[in-house]
């Protein structure tokens, strides 16, 4: 007992000495940024969009950073639970110091991310989530979100759907929020545009858990003139097989979300489907001269062509440095000031800007076809489809929002 | 008609690759009674392997056949390592002990995959010969899904064969049957087991391999699969190959009908049948009587109240926990917030599990009822942080009572299937229903009140309701209804010949578990702010599993020592680079080193330095 007690009486002595540990051991010049996605989960889409922000970090520092400082981003693996990626924020946050985070991939992350930083108002840049809840029915004060939203690259494809001229449709698209919003967001743009069209079947296999034979089998029982997939990843490379074997896109134009993206596009090799209407990213074949240094950069680092992750993960630091300049602080008062309405003047894909009244950003995505080139896949025809014309007014857009 | 034809050959199909899958599964369970977690992964490697065999040699329909053979060998080899070097060091552990090890085994395949083939996904070549698609009653078929249905019952006839006409298949079935008679009749069980491993794992090799044509190689391969084969199983019965098929057909055929009438129903159509066919046949279509429980192990010993020298011990590590907001960092309180409700969760499955003999599968459940009856009190209703708290245990209690009705009669791993299939559906609801549950975005918004926001009043909220919770669950253990459940477990027909009610109190005990695992899920969800329906996910109830199994299941301390090693150590490895690696090799060595679990091994080391006495029985 006696040595319980001086082992207690110890312990409570060295508690002053934990004040003592440099917590201030920053005053050399460092802004700390927390990085969180599913690393481990989801590597094949992680993995380039890893390689694009640590890029910019390199090339922001080797010019000397941000304010002075030099830029430290500090990535963590969310291993795609929602529940862990809120313990890695708050660990980011509180103990290593980070001004703001950004990152995630799936779109449940990424709310409840969004969600902890209301709630620790902190700034957060969702980079990679698609879900059009983040920016709009559950949107909020310091939450902001860079990609193209499964709502703009759905209005884009329907723009193009249109022009078909086709009267009877069917969607196959994976059962969770992301298919859904997907396929809602296809409907309401498509007929818009087109009031007589029809839809006459809808397809929910589980995600990446496809059963493509029977799917496509009823796909087809419904004769539909065309055909809009959101599926990914594995999931399409076994509907496109299945597909093709069962003759499903004979004389059937097919629109596909995101399926010209490099991480979906690439591993369907010489079988990628032809003629296909798709969103994506033509990678090398972008000749502006801001794509052309950053991609030359991009493959000199990493020996391999940059992917939509890579651009993704680059735009990201991008737009951080940029607010961090304009706020020129690490408040996040002043960070959340300068967010609204932040404008990216050049980055690889363009100039883009966030938009005060949702949070979103105008960055685009590119449009085109499928084609094989020499047995490899890619996109042909394709054309940048600027964001800003796909969101539906400021006044609109805010309409959405919860009321702050 | 020709489109109902074509629709049930594609059923066929499907049914043969999943058959494919589940026969090794059924075969290993049957003689070695290890729920194999590991077998999606070797189903991978398969997959993996004969890409790289197939289109390395790109040898036509040679190349193809040889390079699927070959691999499904390698897997069989890597069965064997696993089989020799791992779980035959630890057959005489405890029930289920085994699945921990496995568990660690598909960590480890996990990150070796990604190292050695790359994140990307890999579309392999179509079987050469079989590329396309014949008219059947004017309907396209594809060529290599009739082959699939050639191959499903060729192996199934395969198996039949070796089973009935060789001497070796034989002795599997009698040890399917009773493996300790065997035993005693001088056959050496470990080459038996060896070797059923090792075919086991070589099918599920070969389920993989012939997927190739099929689908792209991919790292998620291996966990979607294994729940849909372990179904199969049970489905069929445990050990019995011919059921595999048949439950394999049934799920494949009516999957493949069921997605024109209502297509979102794939998600759970598996775990809907297995829960009638378990409602209306506790041992599966085919199972015996007795195939539901691994090896009888040793009884127990009886629990003891602590010593006095320990409740001391006890006392001030409670109280140190009690002070730490004082001490350590902000983010360290939030931390043991997490280990406090992984601890409570983990002491109420092994409460279930423990005291009561009924493994849980899907714990989870009354987990992310708890969650969600909380976080929907304060959303729809408007409650208060601390009634919406009460509401948690209540909500999950009363989900435990629906389903724990339907549980407790059936026992051993049928009964853990069950719980499963109950966990499955209600996330499938909860997944599915997104205007009443939000469906996969979630339920945001659920911090807690003003006054307990901060992270440490938010620490002694946890606190009170964690340790408080554990106390009230040790303390029914030693109570009259906890000597009862015991007595349940270790012999319910002489606790039936005393005048128990059975049922009855594993009926409580089950509702028991189920609202202390909702408290915790009421922690959980206010300290995270967001419930998702993966708090009812199999991969929660697998933590929760893992934690009680590595704790170890027969001391009471168990699931202390493995939550807080569980949760500790993955926060810590997952900043690493292959950490999946580095935790699976730990579980590995934790595993071989206790395999009475941490708690046994501590007990052990304290014995062997002297610390504690020999107990006198």
């Amino acid at each position: 007992m006696k040595l319980v007690r001086r082992k207690i009486l110890g312990a409570l002595a060295a508690l002053p000495m934990l004040g003592m540990i440099p917590a201030g051991a920053q005053a050399q010049e460092k802004i700390v940024i927390g990085e969180i996605n599913s690393y481990t989960r989801l590597p094949a889409f992680t993995e380039p969009y890893k390689k694009g922000w640590e890029l910019a970090v390199e090339e922001i520092n080797a010019a000397g950073g941000v304010n002075g400082a030099m830029l430290e981003v500090i990535s963590r693996d969310d291993t795609g639970d929602p529940a862990t990626a809120i313990r890695i924020a708050e660990e980011l946050t509180s103990k290593e110091g980070a001004v703001m985070l950004f990152g995630t991939f799936l779109s449940n992350i990424g709310l409840a991310v969004a969600d902890f930083a209301k709630q620790k108002e902190v700034l957060f840049l969702a980079s990679e989530p698609l879900s059009d809840a983040i920016v709009w029915s559950k949107g909020n004060k310091y939450t902001y979100r860079l990609r193209p939203s499964t709502h703009m690259q759905a209005a884009m494809l329907a723009e193009q759907a249109a022009k078909l001229g086709k009267k009877k449709w069917a969607t196959v698209a994976p059962n969770y929020a992301y298919g859904k919003d997907a396929v809602a967001a296809f409907k309401a743009e498509l007929t818009k545009l087109q009031p007589d069209v029809e839809f006459v079947e809808e397809q929910w296999p589980p995600v990446f858990k496809i059963d493509a034979g029977s799917t496509v089998r009823a796909l087809e029982a419904s004769k539909p003139d065309a055909i809009y997939n959101v599926t990914f990843g594995g999931d399409l490379a076994k509907f496109v097989r299945e597909g093709s074997l069962r003759f499903l896109f004979e004389d059937r134009p097919v629109v596909s979300l995101l399926s010209g993206e490099p991480e979906y596009l690439d591993p369907l090799g010489g079988e990628a489907p032809e003629g296909w209407i798709v969103t994506g990213y033509p990678s090398t074949d972008i000749k502006t001269p801001e794509h052309e240094a950053f991609a030359a950069a991009y493959i000199a680092k990493w020996g391999e062509a940059p992917k939509t992750g890579s651009i993704v993960g680059y735009n990201s630091v991008l737009a951080i440095k940029a607010a961090l300049e304009k706020a020129g602080s690490t408040e996040t008062e002043a960070l959340l000031a300068a967010m609204e309405g932040l404008e990216v003047a050049s980055s690889p894909t363009g100039p883009f800007m966030f938009r005060a009244a949702d949070h979103q950003s105008t960055m685009g995505a590119y449009v085109g076809f499928t084609a094989l080139v020499d047995g490899k896949p890619k996109m042909a025809d394709w054309f940048y489809a600027d964001g800003a014309k796909y969101l539906p007014s400021e006044e609109e857009a805010a309409k959405l929002r919860p009321a702050e | 008609m020709g489109f109902y034809v074509a629709q049930l050959l594609t059923g066929l199909a499907n049914a043969s690759s999943l058959f494919l899958i589940a026969c090794g599964l059924s075969i290993i369970f049957g003689v070695t009674r290890i729920v194999n977690f590991a077998h999606g992964s070797f189903y991978m490697v398969g997959a993996y392997l004969a890409y790289t065999i197939v289109t390395t040699l790109d040898g036509g329909i040679f190349g193809f056949w040889f390079g699927v053979v070959v691999a499904a060998v390698i897997v069989g080899l890597l069965g064997l390592l696993v089989e020799v070097t791992i779980l035959r060091r630890i057959y005489h552990a405890p029930e289920l002990f085994q699945l921990v090890a496995t568990f660690g085994v598909v960590l480890i395949i996990q990150d070796a995959a990604l190292a050695i083939w790359g994140a990307e996904d890999l579309l392999g070549p179509r079987a050469p010969g079989l590329d396309r698609a014949v008219r059947i009653m004017g309907e396209p078929i594809p060529e290599y899904d009739l082959a699939l249905i050639l191959i499903g019952p060729l192996v199934l006839a395969g198996i039949w064969l070796v089973f009935h006409r060789t001497r070796w298949g034989v002795l599997v079935r009698a040890a399917t049957q009773d493996r300790e008679m065997v035993g005693a009749l001088g056959v050496n069980q470990a080459w038996l087991f060896s070797a059923a491993f090792v075919l086991g794992a070589a099918l599920a090799g070969l389920g993989g391999a012939l997927q190739i044509p099929r689908e792209a190689v991919s790292l998620q391969m291996d966990l979607s699969v294994i729940g849909d084969a372990f179904v199969v199983v049970v489905i069929g019965g445990m050990g019995s190959v011919a059921g595999a098929f048949v439950a394999a057909v049934l799920i494949s055929v009516l999957n493949a009908f069921a997605i024109l009438i209502f297509p979102q129903i794939s998600i759970v159509l598996p775990f809907i049948v297995m829960a009638i066919v378990l409602i209306v046949r506790p041992y599966g279509l085919f199972g015996k009587e007795g195939s539901e429980h691994g090896a009888p192990s040793e009884p127990e010993q009886p629990l003891r109240l602590l010593s006095s020298r320990a409740t001391i011990v006890v006392m001030a590590l409670v109280f140190a926990l009690a002070a730490s907001p004082a001490v350590v960092s902000d983010f360290t309180t939030i931390l043991l917030v997490d280990v406090m409700v992984a601890t409570l969760f983990a002491v109420s499955l092994h409460f279930m599990m423990g005291l009561g003999g009924m493994v849980s599968f899907g714990h989870a459940a009354y987990f992310g009822v708890g969650a969600y009856a909380a976080a929907m009190a304060v959303k729809f209703a408007g409650l208060p942080m601390i009634p919406a708290m009460l509401i948690g245990p209540l909500g999950a209690a009363a989900a435990a009572l629906f389903f724990g009705w339907f549980c407790v009669r059936l026992s051993g791993v049928y009964l853990a299937m069950l719980t499963l299939a109950a966990a499955q559906i209600l996330w499938g609801v909860t997944f599915q229903w997104q205007d009443f549950t939000g469906g996969d975005d979630g339920i945001l918004g659920v911090w807690p009140a003003k006054w307990a926001s901060s992270d440490r009043v938010y620490f002694y909220i946890a606190f009170v309701l964690c340790v408080g919770g554990i106390w009230f669950l040790r303390r029914v253990a030693h109570s009259p209804f906890g000597y009862g459940l015991r007595g349940i477990r270790d012999s319910d027909v002489r606790a039936e010949a005393i005048g128990m009610d059975v049922k009855f109190h594993q009926w409580m005990g089950f509702a028991l578990a189920g609202g202390f695992a909702g408290l915790a899920g009421v922690v959980f969800a206010f300290s995270k702010g967001s419930v998702f329906p993966d708090v009812l996910g199999i991969g929660q109830s697998v933590d929760g599993l893992i934690m009680v199994l590595l704790g170890g299941i027969h001391a009471l301390a168990g699931p202390i020592f493995g939550a807080g090693v569980f949760v500790l150590i993955e926060d810590w490895v997952s900043r690493l680079d292959y950490w999946r690696f580095i935790f699976g090799a730990i579980i590995l060595v934790v595993v071989l080193l206790a395999p009475d679990g941490v708690a046994g091994g501590v007990d052990r080391l304290l014995r062997a330095v002297g610390l504690r006495r020999e107990e006198r029985a």
